[in-house]
């Protein structure tokens, strides 16, 4: 895609981006440290119900962006409305309907599953928090380690509790940040199976940030595509790959991770 | 928002470091175990130097109080930056921060955490006091009351102060959280009046709300009088202690919250 597209292409994110129906609707985002410039005018709506992939290569803004829409890390410039409130003044009011899970933030180690999970039932106002509990538990197969310390489980059992975390109180809207990360397959493929079942259910807002592009193709019906702090492309994934000329959205993420704008050239390289 | 919503999620934070007390006697056990250690030494100085000292004739217990007040300073302290440096050890923040928990239900869950832990230590230690020396901390009456309110909250001012610093600048720092209350030691006036100090050193000490306690508890165990003025600026220095170190740690959230620290913290 040349480079003049990409800016008619900014223009429509930015008019999408004032549907005031989207759960989550950011506008003009700018995050700086110094001199480094981490977010450049990012502005982008996400429909409510829908699951939305934010994919990048490394430093392409992808925590950055989730960290700011969570409201621990404050933006330069710009603003955040999820679920209609204004996250930079009233957070707090949207905080109890969503939820977040990232496979770099951990819960007490020493404490067990069931002692981290009540404690953050209790965090978010859960009334039924042992029924609850052993939903969840059953669902993404915690039972048994429930009763286990959490340091002393493996990367993916953790990755299932941080994830039950994320749903204890049945968030409108759920950041994902890496939600299959450390999964085998199977397991990977239960937790993909169960978040769509749960999206379909309770028509919950997903903004997922992945680098596992089967992942994408599977569960997301919009991506974002970010590059150098600012979004470089957006569509849903067929979309995507058709406008690039690729057999997959893994060929379409390094077209855009490698800078190739035009989809046509060096066809090899796709992967 | 309501007070209850806010007490549950206090309740969940605090359950949170009941669990890991259940879990882990000695931690429970190395609460009471400094301050009880501290207090049979200078027990045994004061027997020691009784017979010979006409003042410590007069108040065998000034040495053993003094140790017993300045551990609530100590304990109330530390259990407020402790109960921090828990959740950065565990990586926990950034649950937190995206909770709906706010900060100043934080703020209270650690002051309660460090109440909590003050109970643990100096209870121990006063009953080791009472059991092996025959001393009761109790003997100072309702005097004990304004010294412990007074002594805590300036533990708190500093352990959130700390909180606020390690935040800022790391686990790095963390040493501040054992060294903040030592550096006040020596112009607290913790085991010799103010008077003994030169007198520059006592403008500083009057600075502080502890000097302030301790010579409060020197009148109350020599002259079995109450001193309303000493308390008082006690109270008043320590409103304005407790608001800087407020002001700092709600400063570091803010700066974290800027720097994108919340999530990077962690051992």
């Amino acid at each position: 895609m040349p480079e003049q597209s990409i800016s008619t292409l900014s223009a429509s994110i930015v008019s999408a981006a004032g549907d005031a129906n989207g759960a989550i609707v950011v506008e003009r985002l700018v995050k700086r440290y110094g001199e480094v410039e981490a977010l450049r005018d990012v502005s982008f709506s996400v429909r409510r119900g829908a699951t939305t992939a934010l994919l990048g290569g490394n430093g392409a803004g992808k925590t950055t962006t989730l960290s700011i829409l969570l409201g621990v890390l404050l933006p330069t410039a710009g603003s955040i409305r999820i679920l209609g409130e204004d996250m930079l003044k009233h957070r707090h009011r949207v905080l109890p309907r969503m939820n977040f899970t990232s496979p770099y933030v951990d819960l007490p180690k020493r404490l067990s599953v069931r002692e981290n999970l009540t404690v953050y039932a209790k965090l978010y106002g859960l009334r039924d928090a042992g029924a609850r509990i052993r939903d969840l538990a059953g669902e993404l197969t915690l039972s048994d380690f429930i009763d286990r310390g959490y340091g002393t489980l493996s990367a993916g059992q953790r990755t299932r509790v941080s994830l039950a975390k994320a749903l204890l109180n049945r968030p409108e809207v759920l950041l994902l940040d890496e939600p299959t990360a450390s999964l085998d397959p199977d397991v990977g493929d239960r937790m993909r199976s169960y978040l769509e079942a749960y999206q379909r259910e309770s028509h919950c807002t997903m903004l997922l940030a992945t680098h596992n592009m089967g992942e994408v193709e599977r569960m997301c019906t919009d991506v974002l595509m970010l590059r150098g702090g600012t979004i470089v492309d957006r569509g849903a994934p067929s979309e995507l790959i058709a406008r690039y000329g690729r057999a997959n959205m893994e060929q379409v993420f390094l077209d855009v991770a490698r800078k190739r704008d035009d989809g046509d050239e060096d066809e090899d390289e796709g992967g | 928002m309501s007070v209850v919503d806010s007490s549950r999620r206090i309740g969940a934070l605090v359950l949170r470091h009941l669990y890991l007390f259940r879990k882990s006697w000695p931690r429970v056990i190395s609460l009471a175990y400094y301050p009880t250690v501290t207090l049979i030494m200078w027990a045994f100085v004061t027997v020691y130097l009784t017979p010979s000292n006409s003042m410590l004739r007069d108040a065998p217990g000034m040495f053993i109080g003094a140790v017993l007040l300045w551990d609530i300073l100590f304990r109330g302290q530390l259990g407020v930056s402790l109960s921090f440096f828990e959740e950065m050890y565990s990586r926990n923040l950034g649950n937190l921060f995206v909770s709906p928990l706010r900060p100043w239900e934080l703020i209270v869950g650690q002051l309660v955490m460090s109440v909590i832990r003050t109970l643990i230590g100096v209870g121990g230690a006063a009953l080791v006091a009472w059991l092996m020396f025959s001393y009761s901390i109790f003997t100072m009456g309702f005097a004990l009351i304004a010294f412990f309110v007074n002594l805590i909250v300036l533990g708190w001012a500093i352990g959130l102060a700390v909180s606020g610093m390690v935040l800022r600048w790391g686990l790095g720092a963390e040493e501040l959280a054992w060294a903040a209350i030592f550096m006040l030691a020596p112009v607290s006036g913790v085991y010799y009046p103010i008077s003994v100090l030169p007198d520059w050193l006592q403008i500083v000490a009057y600075a502080l709300p502890a000097s302030h306690v301790f010579e409060g508890m020197r009148e109350v165990v020599l002259q079995h009088t109450f001193s309303s003025g000493h308390m008082f600026a006690a109270l008043g220095l320590n409103v304005i202690y407790l608001a800087a170190g407020i002001g700092v740690y709600l400063w570091a959230i803010r700066d974290a919250r800027e720097r994108g620290l919340l999530f990077q913290m962690g051992e």
